[in-house]
């Protein structure tokens, strides 16, 4: 419990005479501070973003212009692994592989949820901070570590890791079938075990914080669709990242301990290895367990996000909130039992490729309910088009486009020829990859103002925008058509197979639309910097939101709210009600006496 | 050159950038210049309008893709028997998913412009309405349902293979880093015993030459199948997770080391067959149109042309497994039953081969050591059993 939980129930204008000055270093470094902890791990997952981002540029340009040579590739990859400029295919490999890693984990999980949960928590259910400000910065720091040692995995002798994200064993167990599996691999282990320890962390808090310090009249169903966006999300990651976690363990003694839990019958660089009854499926499961989740925990984070800008900037409600809520909790069970969708052609038995054909499909409904809902918010609303809700009509967007192909992949029947080829690459980066991202920029610009109290520059959000959206379309939508041309993804260079000839100029224009809308992300880099500092300075509600964030005060205090608690009095999505001057009322006002009595 | 053509993309990109933050700026003029960073009225009208043009920007990059990458040729042609009904289901599929695309794109990106926000509008009140989420709730669950069924019939069909009823042909596919080995279970239709222990010498697949049903098994380094003959896949690794993929054929399993995995099919069109069909003339011109561009760019640089290319049937490695995996591939050749067994008499069988192989080693040893001959004997003895 923190240092701040009694001043849930005390004055804290009061209490806030009684604070020890901070220091520099408790202030912006050790900082128990939600908002501050909030602010940190956004920095932290930008720059990860900017180093994953710049990597799949790398191979996207070696996928375009095969084995030819650039001097960037020889100032950033160096001799070893570019002579003359030209890529080596193991780093080729070991870019895939981390590009992968760093997108996962480091900025969707971690940079999107770990910054609105902690920002958003405690702000809109009205509480002074999380429930264990302390456990919050281990959570925080305990990320940064991990982030530098998968940094310095790049840097180790025998080249990082290179198994694909996945790191299915026996590639990534044996460093004689691929040089990334030795230290590389051993540092992706121990990096991500950090990570998953930040990440429990991090998820008990938030569900503890949800359940327990909501202000008064903040019922759960007068919650924002954020919140339970974010609570949602944080259980599915309790559930699944300890199975990732005993994955890793099990690997680790598979690789260190001669163990055979994922290894049999090997012959490799002329030997046979002494394991004996392993099975690589069996890793397999235990990954997806969690990776199928992940899925999830990246997306409806984002998707929360996107439910409150959309009805904000709609100047409307959310249309269907308990539908909506249903459905983030329908999506969020039916997650974990899908996850042998990635297995249909694995080798386990047919039949259970069935059931998991008949569950994965199931999720397209709740899908379908939030996207139909999204659109009707939009009908006949007043829709005030700020950077922010761009981006959030742009997740719809791609989430309708990405989702759509889902209904290919999670069928079996069909998976069996589009399984491992580009239009699966197609399909999860616009469904989760550029949908989550997104939502992370939706909810950058539209709370930038809450937490660097000035505005981000909106033209420069404009450009940004538009740019993005037609440069991800015209990325992702092409690869659509390799994969149905049967082109294998992880492939370091198409020429070996004159089959596939016809498709190298959709290679370069696909490359060429990541290059320019890639280049574009420093537009918002340097708004993002530059408005921190001098930016416009931020009014107390920019947007007319609802919401409790709002009711703060622009300068971050701990605690804060100076006086007492805000108390809540309505459902947050009174935009547009007839009766009221405003088109927006806030929680805290009371219920009129004759104000009909919609959602509590 | 190269790198003077990602410095023009560069200079070009922030061109662009300064330009369009200008064209923003301008719009800006004659509104309220209230520099509040909050939309106005104009950044309402500009970016309505946009979402507009961005929905043509979809409906045109479909197009264009349709049209020019679309020739599916994973949705026509199949090669196999159960393809054609994989390539049924897709087509339902993706005409499914392309009507869905159209129309919510549509209404998304058209109320996104046609209800952009104007000072003095109000939004309507409208917070729930069961009946129209009973709707899209219930057409998703029944359109779903009947793929499942279809996908589902589709998937048992393909799967689950009676090996006695049916009687297919057993063809092991042997996977390692970065090449791809057959075995033919010979006359006997049963491939003998194998695992990674066994493997010496050109008993590359490690096959237990103990085993009676080994006896007449014979491997191979091209995949030959006889046309109209139901053919079942049992599939090895030797090292590394590897997937072994026929796209043609619309097949793919996982090549898993310690474990035995398994695919069958018909295959229903011979290489000769599919080499003449009118679709795969025109790719194969297409592709060497390409290739002669190409080359004439090589002869420039002096340095080896393209060899034209001619259609076969391939085995891609299609599962992450190191270095080479880009170029993990075999040639499979589908020909008539005749022919078929033609090219399959005129292998020898591997215990042939290893014999042969060991013939004149052991001539040798006989003269020159007599340990050594006893050694051999048991070698020839255990071969022969």
């Amino acid at each position: 419990m923190s240092a701040h939980d009694h001043a849930n129930e005390h004055d804290h204008g009061h209490e806030h005479e009684h604070h020890h000055k901070d220091t520099f270093i408790t202030k912006y470094i050790f900082s128990i501070d939600h908002k501050m902890i909030a602010k940190q791990y956004l920095i932290t997952g930008l720059i990860m973003g900017i180093i994953g981002v710049a990597m799949s540029l790398l191979f996207r340009m070696q996928l375009a212009w095969p084995e030819e040579s650039f001097k960037i590739f020889n100032v950033l990859l160096g001799d070893e692994y570019a002579p003359d400029g030209v890529m080596r295919n193991d780093i080729y490999l070991a870019l895939v592989t981390i590009h992968g890693t760093i997108m996962v984990f480091f900025v969707l999980t971690a940079g999107l949820s770990g910054t609105f949960s902690n920002l958003l928590i405690p702000l809109q259910i009205g509480a002074r901070d999380m429930a264990s400000g302390f456990l919050n910065m281990i959570s925080y720091w305990l990320f940064f570590l991990s982030s530098v040692v998968m940094i310095c995995s790049l840097f180790v002798e025998s080249g990082p890791a290179s198994a694909g994200w996945t790191i299915y064993p026996p590639l990534s167990a044996l460093p004689q079938a691929i040089p990334g599996s030795g230290t590389g691999m051993t540092l992706w282990l121990v990096s991500m075990a950090i990570f998953i320890a930040s990440s429990l962390m991090g998820s008990l808090n938030y569900v503890v914080t949800v359940i327990n310090l909501r202000t008064k009249g903040m019922s759960m169903t007068r919650l924002p669709l954020t919140i339970w966006a974010f609570f949602v999300t944080a259980i599915i990651g309790i559930v699944s990242f300890p199975v990732l976690l005993s994955a890793a363990l099990l690997l680790i003694f598979d690789r260190s301990f001669g163990t055979s839990f994922f290894l049999s019958d090997i012959f490799i660089a002329g030997e046979v290895l002494h394991y004996q009854g392993g099975s690589p499926v069996l890793f397999e499961h235990l990954f997806w367990f969690l990776g199928h989740p992940e899925v999830y925990i990246v997306l409806l984070p984002a998707l929360g996000i996107t439910s409150e800008i959309i009805a904000t900037n709609s100047r409307k409600p959310i249309f269907g909130y308990r539908a909506m809520i249903a459905s983030i909790i329908a999506i969020a069970f039916l997650s974990t039992i899908v996850w042998g969708h990635h297995m249909f052609i694995s080798g386990m038995n047919p039949f259970l490729g069935s059931v998991f054909t008949f569950t994965t499909l199931l999720i397209a409904i709740p899908s379908a309910v939030k996207a139909f809902n999204y659109i009707t918010t939009l009908w006949k609303g007043n829709l005030q088009l700020n950077p922010a809700m761009l981006f959030s009509i742009g997740l719809v967007s791609t989430f309708i486009t990405g989702g759509l192909t889902g209904i290919i992949l999670g069928d079996s029947t069909l998976d069996i020829n589009v399984h491992d080829t580009y239009f699966v690459v197609a399909h999860f980066h616009l469904v989760m990859g550029i949908s989550a991202l997104y939502g992370m920029f939706a909810g950058i610009y539209h709370w930038f103002p809450r937490m660097f109290g000035r505005m981000l520059n909106k033209n420069l959000g404009y450009v940004h925008f538009w740019v993005t959206a037609v440069c991800a379309y015209g990325v992702f939508f092409p690869m659509h058509f390799i994969g149905m041309a049967g082109l294998p993804r992880r492939y370091y260079t198409n020429t070996a197979f004159p089959l596939f000839d016809d498709l190298q100029n959709v290679n370069v224009i696909i490359t060429m639309f990541a290059l320019v809308g890639g280049a574009f992300q420093l537009v918002f880099i340097w708004n993002f910097f530059h408005s921190m500092f001098y930016g416009k300075k931020s009014e107390i509600n920019p947007w007319r939101s609802n919401t409790l964030e709002w009711t703060a005060p622009v300068e971050h205090i701990h605690g804060n709210w100076p006086g007492a608690l805000p108390e809540v009095h309505r459902w947050p999505y009174d935009y547009s009600k007839p009766g009221h001057v405003e088109d927006f009322v806030p929680q805290t006002v009371p219920m009129g006496p004759d104000e009909e009595k919609l959602h509590h | 050159m190269t790198s003077l053509l990602v410095l023009v993309v560069l200079v070009l990109v922030s061109v662009a950038i300064w330009q369009l933050t200008k064209i923003f700026d301008l719009t800006q003029v004659g509104g309220d210049a209230d520099n509040s960073q909050v939309a106005n009225d104009n950044d309402n009208n500009v970016n309505g309008y946009l979402m507009f043009a961005f929905l043509v920007f979809i409906y045109i990059t479909t197009i264009v893709c349709v049209v020019k990458y679309g020739h599916f040729p994973l949705m026509s042609n199949s090669a196999s028997e159960h393809g054609v009904e994989v390539d049924r289901l897709m087509w339902i599929s993706m005409i499914l998913i392309f009507f869905v695309q159209t129309i919510t794109q549509a209404l998304l990106h058209y109320f996104a412009f046609k209800y952009r926000g104007k000072k003095g509008n109000t939004a309507l009140y409208f917070a729930d309405n069961n009946k129209l989420e009973m709707i899209w709730s219930i057409i998703p669950a029944i359109t779903l349902a009947g793929l499942i069924l279809y996908g589902l019939y589709a998937w048992t069909n393909i799967m689950f293979v009676d090996e006695e009823t049916e009687n297919p042909m057993v063809v092991e596919i042997y996977a390692k880093q970065f090449g791809w080995e057959v075995r033919y279970a010979g006359e006997d239709n049963v491939l003998g015993k194998a695992n990674v222990r066994y493997i010496e010498g050109i008993n590359t697949l490690g096959v237990d030459l103990a085993d009676p049903n080994a006896q007449d098994d014979i491997t191979a380094s091209e995949l030959h199948l006889p046309k109209g003959v139901k053919v079942v896949f049992k599939i090895r690794s030797q090292d590394v997770l590897h997937s072994a993929y026929m796209p043609h054929f619309r097949a793919q399993m996982n090549c898993v080391p310690g474990m035995v995995t398994q695919f069958a099919f018909t295959p229903t069109i011979t290489t000769a067959e599919m080499r003449n069909s009118p679709e795969m003339i025109e790719k194969v011109a297409t592709i060497n149109k390409i290739r002669a561009e190409k080359s004439k760019e090589l002869a420039a640089k002096g340095e080896a042309i393209l060899d034209p290319y001619t259609f076969d049937y391939l085995l891609l490695c299609n599962k992450i497994c190191g270095k080479s995996h880009y170029n993990m591939q075999m040639k499979i050749v589908v020909e008539s039953k005749e022919d078929f067994k033609k090219w399959l008499s005129e292998k020898t069988t591997l215990v042939q081969a290893i014999k042969a192989q060991e013939q004149p080693a052991e001539e040798i040893s006989i003269e020159e050591d007599s340990t050594k001959v006893v050694v051999d004997s048991t070698l020839v003895v255990q071969v022969v059993k």
